[in-house]
């Protein structure tokens, strides 16, 4: 039966191949089966080749041309310059490169502080919330709704907390505390990477706890049962049984939170503007910043294929290393 | 019976119930500061917000909540919102609900390489589209004149680069949560594929759908990056009109705050009354 092959799944039984057979010519049933898929997946194709591919493959042009503001109306005239965007994008000798290279030093210890609070946070209270007690249900609707809150309306409470002058945080920290001499400024300088932190920790740890929650009602009760039998106290429980049963959800876990953080534009944009601080200038702002701030997008598209490069490479090697880890402990 | 399903027949230990209120109120009043600030400075007349701040307001009134649909065009913003997100939501829970049913009913030539394009679309950052968008649709309406950029329409296509390969992950994971015994039941009774679909797999699949569909309007709904490139005037959605009402010189943040308790409001009420539906489609979909 070569009809199998061109079947989806498992062989439906007999009958009704047979009345399919005396309907209509064999062949155009395959051919309509066989079809089928391409057919239910042709909007989305058409629109993934518009919105991603494309654009990506025209991102990848406009990084070998010379795009500046003249020719943005006209990008075919941009003259062809090769690699000169990404020479001088990846020269940390020169002004650009520099600048480069301190965004992407700061945009990694912003994802490594910032990824590792919101999930140390999520893990926290999602076991401790992990057994029922009045008010849980209440508490965890309240947990989330910094995530419920659209991104800008969250950050531009925070940037009014941040104001130097009438804000909350110098209000606690500089008149109700004394713990400065002066009010600090929170949204410029050095400061601001800790506000960006503190921010971007507020608005995405409730979404580790989301996730934590959830892969913890598919942890079977039996085990905590039987490990009660064997004399086990709850911080024994949640060392031996909770703890490696969330294994599989961390890593992927991990890995979005690693990319949301790396990638975040929201935060800084919202409480900075368009150019943000050095200490707080997160790569995407920066492209952004050399793209539509001071008009070369050749350069702004260099960088987002050096970033695209890199993403890739670390999500590959994240992949990679956790799938071998998975297959040891198997 | 509830007493049997209880995991613990003994009640925990008190360093574990110290921990646990410790750690839970600490985390509570992080959470709960900013929220407070917001709901509080809303309510306050304007000269509590310009000088020192105060935790009480001096009196309690609703003048903010008035005057913002005067000082801005909050309407308008509110009404750009709805449409964009609501039109990049419907569109892409539609196709995507093809796509998944394609993908997890079907074994097809071409099927991985589709997956994996969607998967690591749905990984990148929006810049990375964004300044190739910005540039196609200017030189679109500079050879053919048709104004794509800062139109709606163009808004909403954009916005389809990260609902839509959401929407396919998320529902071709819930789909294959769905028994093929199902679908190939109805088959059998004599519907086709696309009446298998939709009398049998969308149906069982109502949580995922309803969960796609308030990720999706809650990722629209906020989006900052392309709506700060791609709106003009006219265009403008809430949180690009906040933002500028929020960075001019003078601010009233009293307005500030009560214009975006108004904006975060229906996304709020709809995420906590549909949250159980999230959590069952993220753990079908995301956390297999």
């Amino acid at each position: 039966m070569t009809t199998v092959t061109t079947r989806p799944t498992a062989p439906p039984p007999g009958p009704p191949v047979k009345s399919r057979r005396r309907r209509g010519p064999r062949l155009s049933a395959r051919v309509r089966r066989a079809g089928l898929p391409y057919l239910l997946l042709l909007p989305a194709v058409l629109l993934e080749l518009l919105i991603h591919i494309g654009p990506m493959a025209v991102g990848i042009w406009m990084s070998f041309r010379d795009l500046t503001q003249q020719y943005i109306r006209t990008w075919d005239t941009a003259p062809w310059v090769g690699l000169d965007n990404f020479s001088v994008a990846v020269d940390v000798d020169a002004p650009v490169g520099e600048a480069l290279l301190q965004s992407f030093f700061v945009t990694c210890a912003f994802t490594v502080l910032a990824v590792g609070l919101a999930w140390l946070l999520g893990v926290t209270a999602a076991i401790l919330m992990q057994e029922n007690f009045g008010g849980r249900g209440a508490l965890r609707g309240f947990f989330l709704t910094p995530y419920a809150l659209p991104v800008y309306a969250a950050v531009i409470t925070w940037s009014f907390m941040l104001q130097r002058d009438n804000g909350m945080v110098n209000h606690v920290v500089h008149e109700q505390l004394g713990l400065t001499e002066t009010p600090p400024f929170w949204l410029i300088g050095d400061n601001s990477f800790v506000s960006l932190v503190v921010v971007a920790v507020w608005r995405t740890w409730p979404f580790a706890f989301l996730i934590i929650m959830a892969a913890l009602q598919n942890i079977p009760r039996e085990l905590y049962e039987a490990a009660q039998v064997d004399g086990a106290g709850i911080w024994q429980q949640i060392r031996k049984i909770t703890l490696p049963s969330l294994r599989p959800v961390n890593q992927v876990l991990v890995l979005v939170l690693f990319l949301w953080t790396f990638n975040d534009f929201n935060v800084p944009y919202l409480l900075f503007g368009k150019a943000a601080p050095e200490s707080a200038d997160l790569i995407s702002i920066h492209i952004y910043q050399s793209s539509f701030v001071t008009w070369d997008f050749g350069a702004g598209a260099a960088m987002s294929v050096l970033l695209l490069l890199f993403l890739m490479v670390v999500t590959a090697v994240y992949l990679l290393v956790t799938s071998r880890e998975r297959k040891h402990d198997g | 019976m509830a007493d049997t399903i209880r995991r613990s027949p003994t009640a925990p230990p008190n360093s574990f119930m110290w921990t646990r209120r410790v750690i839970l109120t600490l985390l509570a009043l992080f959470t709960a500061v900013p929220l407070y600030v917001m709901i509080s400075s809303s309510l306050k007349p304007l000269h509590d917000v310009t000088g020192s701040f105060q935790w009480i307001p001096s009196e309690i009134t609703f003048s903010a909540y008035v005057d913002i649909w005067d000082t801005v065009p909050l309407a308008r913003y509110f009404l750009n919102s709805l449409i964009v997100a609501g039109a990049a939501t419907a569109c892409s829970v539609v196709i995507a609900t093809f796509a998944a049913y394609a993908v997890s009913r079907y074994r097809f030539r071409g099927r991985r390489v589709f997956t994996v394009t969607i998967l690591s679309t749905q990984m990148l950052p929006g810049i990375l589209f964004l300044l190739p968008l910005f540039l196609i649709f200017v030189n679109i309406g500079n050879t053919t004149g048709i104004a794509l950029y800062g139109s709606r329409g163009a808004l909403i296509l954009t916005y389809l680069t990260f609902t839509l390969p959401f929407s396919i992950w998320m529902l071709i994971g819930y789909f294959d949560s769905i028994p093929r015994d199902l679908d190939e039941a109805a088959m059998v009774d004599g519907c086709g594929a696309l009446g298998a679909l939709f009398r049998v797999v969308v149906p069982a699949a109502v949580p995922g759908i309803i969960a796609v569909t308030i990720y999706s309007f809650m990722t629209a709904w906020g989006e900052v990056l392309f709506a700060s490139v791609m709106t003009n005037e006219q265009t403008r959605t809430l949180a690009i009109g906040l933002n500028g009402y929020a960075t001019q010189t003078q601010v009233y943040w009293n307005q500030v705050m009560a214009a975006s308790l108004v904006a975060s409001l229906p996304i709020v009420a709809g995420f906590l009354l549909l949250q159980r539906y999230l959590v069952a489609g993220l753990t079908a979909g995301a956390v297999k």
